[in-house]
């Protein structure tokens, strides 16, 4: 193990170890620990230059009970889940089978195609902006919730093919030929034989995927445009107009959008991790 | 009845003899279809995009190369060109940093994984917020950043407000998290550095920086070669924090190639979706070099499995 373990350094290295690490995380966290702080200070604070200090009184529940019956953030949160959910289920029942078709099958194609899944998960989403947007709006999804899912669900099979299809690689591979022997349909193998063994690559993409999904910011802007499809992130700078100047709301509302991912991190840590390198770094 | 029975027969036995070649295409169909649809054709029309001027309505009109000449005069162009280079090497200390922390953190003390996740918090947090969060930090009349700098004696700025500083700014607000992603990266990948080796290294009396850069440094490979992908397009694709935290300015200081992309196409500045094409281009193509550095070394390694 690299550095050298604690226990086996000297006493007063193994002292300040573990009094720097609550003061490295605090640091670390400062700036989260101050929105926690405001969002939990009454309005007064902010009119008497009471930025930093400790609040004057607690308002925590009348500043979050504002957030959610004086403005549209309860919409937008259930937009959000609406948008994320189905692109969820959606990139990863794709990326199951694209993963599958070339993780186990030879065939000349195979790595061109591959390698398209994967230039295309990195391509600036400029260059797609324009044409997307357009086509949205030929199929009259402009400003609909499945006109955004259904991007989502395309442009996230890129990323999800490499994840599968890089995880189905290190599957042992004799288990499919055992099956091919027994005379198994090959949909048979990849339901019965395959997919089981998929779990904790769907865990991990789920969790991942979920994540990015939630705190898209880009595609959110250009697709649509109103309280009725737009999801938290873009809907945050409309509740930061509405409450221009009241950091106490703004930061109780940055914290209820940011807080669904932050559950699903904590929750699913494991398989997050998992998914995070790409499955490369095991 | 005897004739059904037959070419039932011959049908499942073509079916059966092409099995394995027609299998995965039948698995890759949706898959494709959606991604060539959304993502693969968008790519070529936006190409074809930008040789035309059109305001996204009417009629598009056809100019050939005008919207790249006109790029070749556009100082905001430049100015956004010389922005990506900045967040592009700057974002590279977040590799780095992440690695010192993982070393910080490569403990095995109690509650080490609690404090783990918790460092590892900025990344999963929506880069909107984190955006807000900085601005409040930097914001002149309360900004925390100024009651620091007051504390040591120097004079108070207004960093977002600053043409030679803003951009600075905001990168430090993107290295926040992207710190985190390489930690992470980075603590798997010291999980399974080979201890044999480090106790090698330790009987030949390699210790601190050089254990670090000759022994520990090189078992990280994949790990670094993820974080740089990770963080070279995470560079380049900076759009977020800078839409919340300057919307471009002060007199679009902060621009890059794709916020200035989406200001000439779709905001108040106009409609001119044939020279954000133009401008969206030149980003593909700076990006394109990079897929296909990544992509070649993803078939060298794949070839010598």
């Amino acid at each position: 193990m690299f550095p050298t373990p604690i226990e086996r350094t000297s006493r007063s290295w193994q002292v300040t170890y573990q009094a720097l690490l609550p003061l490295a995380l605090i640091l670390w966290l400062l700036p989260l620990i101050a929105v926690a702080i405001f969002s939990v200070k009454p309005d007064a604070d902010f009119a008497n230059a009471n930025y930093w200090g400790w609040p004057s009184s607690f308002e925590g529940f009348t500043n979050y009970a504002l957030v959610f019956t004086g403005s549209d953030m309860p919409q937008y949160l259930l937009n959000s889940f609406k948008i994320t959910i189905p692109t969820v289920i959606g990139a990863v029942a794709l990326s199951c089978m694209t993963g599958f078709a070339l993780g186990i099958y030879k065939f000349k194609a195979n790595i061109w195609l591959f390698f398209m899944f994967v230039a295309g998960n990195f391509v600036p989403f400029q260059i797609l902006m324009v044409p997307v947007r357009d086509l949205t709006l030929q199929m009259g999804l402009y400003n609909t919730i499945t006109g955004l899912v259904l991007f989502h669900i395309a442009f996230q099979t890129g990323f999800c093919t490499l994840f599968m299809r890089n995880f189905i690689r290190a599957l042992p591979f004799e288990l499919i030929e055992a099956a091919r022997v027994e005379g198994i349909a090959e949909w048979k193998i990849f339901w019965y034989v395959v997919l089981p063994l998929m779990k904790p690559a769907i865990a991990a993409l789920s969790v991942l995927i979920f994540t990015f999904i939630w705190n898209d910011y880009f595609w959110a802007v250009v697709l649509t445009q109103g309280v009725e499809s737009q999801p938290v992130t873009a809907g945050i700078t409309s509740f930061n107009a509405q409450y221009r100047a009241a950091y106490h709301l703004m930061s109780a509302g940055s914290i209820v959008a940011a807080l669904p991912p932050v559950a699903m991190f904590f929750l699913m840590q494991r398989h997050f991790i998992a998914g995070l390198t790409l499955g490369a770094v095991k | 009845m005897a004739q059904a029975s037959v070419t039932e027969t011959r049908q499942s036995s073509w079916w059966h003899r092409n099995q394995q070649q027609l299998t995965p295409w039948l698995f890759l169909a949706p898959g494709i279809l959606f991604f060539l649809f959304y993502v693969i054709f968008p790519i070529f029309q936006s190409f074809n995009l930008s040789l035309y001027e059109w305001d996204g309505l009417g009629q598009a009109e056809f100019v050939g190369l005008y919207n790249y000449d006109e790029l070749y005069y556009d100082d905001a162009f430049y100015t956004s060109l010389k922005n990506n280079v900045i967040w592009l090497l700057l974002y590279l200390l977040a590799i780095p940093a992440g690695l010192f922390i993982a070393l910080f953190l490569n403990q095995t003390v109690t509650g080490i994984r609690l404090y783990k996740s918790l460092f590892f918090f900025p990344f999963v947090i929506s880069q909107v917020v984190v955006g807000l969060v900085f601005t409040w930090f930097y914001d002149p009349t309360f900004g925390i950043l100024n009651v620091l700098l007051g504390a040591v004696g120097l004079p108070p700025m207004n960093v977002l407000g600053d043409e030679n500083w803003v951009t600075v700014g905001i990168i430090v607000a993107g290295l926040w998290p992207q710190t985190a992603y390489c930690m992470i990266l980075y603590l798997t990948g010291l999980n399974a550095v080979d201890p044999e080796q480090i106790e090698a290294g330790r009987l030949d009396g390699a210790k601190g920086w050089r254990m670090l850069w000759y022994i520990i440094v090189p078992q990280l490979r994949p790990a670094t070669f993820i974080a740089f992908v990770v963080t070279i397009i995470g560079a380049l694709r900076s759009f977020d924090l800078i839409s919340v935290m300057t919307n471009g300015g002060p007199f679009g200081a902060s621009r890059v190639l794709s916020f200035y992309m989406f200001e000439v196409a779709l905001s108040e500045y106009g409609f001119r979706m044939g020279y954000g094409a133009a401008i969206a281009v030149v980003l593909f193509l700076i990006m394109l070099a990079f897929i296909a550095y990544f992509l070649w070394s993803m078939y060298k390694e794949e070839r010598a499995r």
